[in-house]
């Protein structure tokens, strides 16, 4: 029951039971359905009430790059639901520069507005977590 | 021979391997996720430039188009195909051999 993950109250919980839920995206988004499962699986976080972050790093950031269009290979278009995640209560989306920069794209190639952070700075950003969901 | 080879260059060694084992006059067909080793400006542009001096190296128009990446993006000298064309190029070589 993924809701128990959320729920369950240990030492590492904050008050209230909310905890610091870190989503670490690292693949590409239409070749394996990580993308597609860790999206959905932060939305349900979301609505659990955590704290949740989204970070996209190493080929995790071609998941936000505008104007793709896997409709016509059969593949849902998930990283429309990327513009929809401030209505779950997460603002905090991270990309990490260097993943960004390796790959020739900027954050105008993004789909949405995001906080650009980079590896010295996400490395301190993960420290503070209590919870990682890897995809 | 036609190479073709479906993996992130970013993520898996298969692209590196295909360059590394190809002959001249072979031709490399990127699809899936390796068409972003057609992107230009990125940490393995360089070696898909060099290997374009001996090599004709193709991405699939579809798989680009999916993933977002406009052809105006891509590397100079990397072609692209369509499903047609994708025959055309397998259709052209003795052989066929999938990196995956």
């Amino acid at each position: 029951m993924i809701g128990s993950w959320f729920s369950e109250t240990d030492g590492r919980a904050m008050a209230g039971g909310i905890k610091k839920c870190m989503f670490v995206n690292r693949r590409a988004p239409h070749g394996t359905l990580y993308a597609w499962e860790g999206l959905d699986l932060a939305l349900t976080a979301a609505a659990f009430e955590q704290d949740v972050s989204l970070v996209f790093l190493d080929d995790g950031v071609f998941q936000l790059k505008r104007e793709q269009e896997p409709e016509a290979l059969g593949f849902k278009n998930f990283a429309r639901a990327f513009k929809a995640l401030p209505d779950y209560g997460i603002d905090a989306v991270y990309v990490e520069r260097e993943s960004l920069e390796a790959r020739g794209l900027g954050t105008g190639d993004l789909c949405v507005p995001v906080r650009l952070i980079d590896a010295d700075s996400l490395g301190r950003l993960m420290q503070e977590q209590d919870l990682f969901f890897s995809f | 021979m036609l190479h073709t080879v479906n993996k992130s260059p970013f993520e898996k060694c298969s692209l590196e391997s295909c360059l590394y084992h190809a002959s001249p006059g072979d031709s490399v067909l990127l699809i899936e996720d390796a068409v972003y080793a057609a992107l230009a400006g990125t940490i393995v542009s360089r070696r898909v430039s060099e290997a374009l001096a001996t090599l004709e190296v193709h991405a699939l128009g579809p798989d680009l188009a999916a993933r977002g990446i406009d052809v105006r993006r891509l590397l100079p000298g990397v072609g692209t195909v369509d499903y047609r064309g994708f025959v055309r190029l397998a259709c052209r070589h003795r052989s066929v051999q999938a990196w995956l």
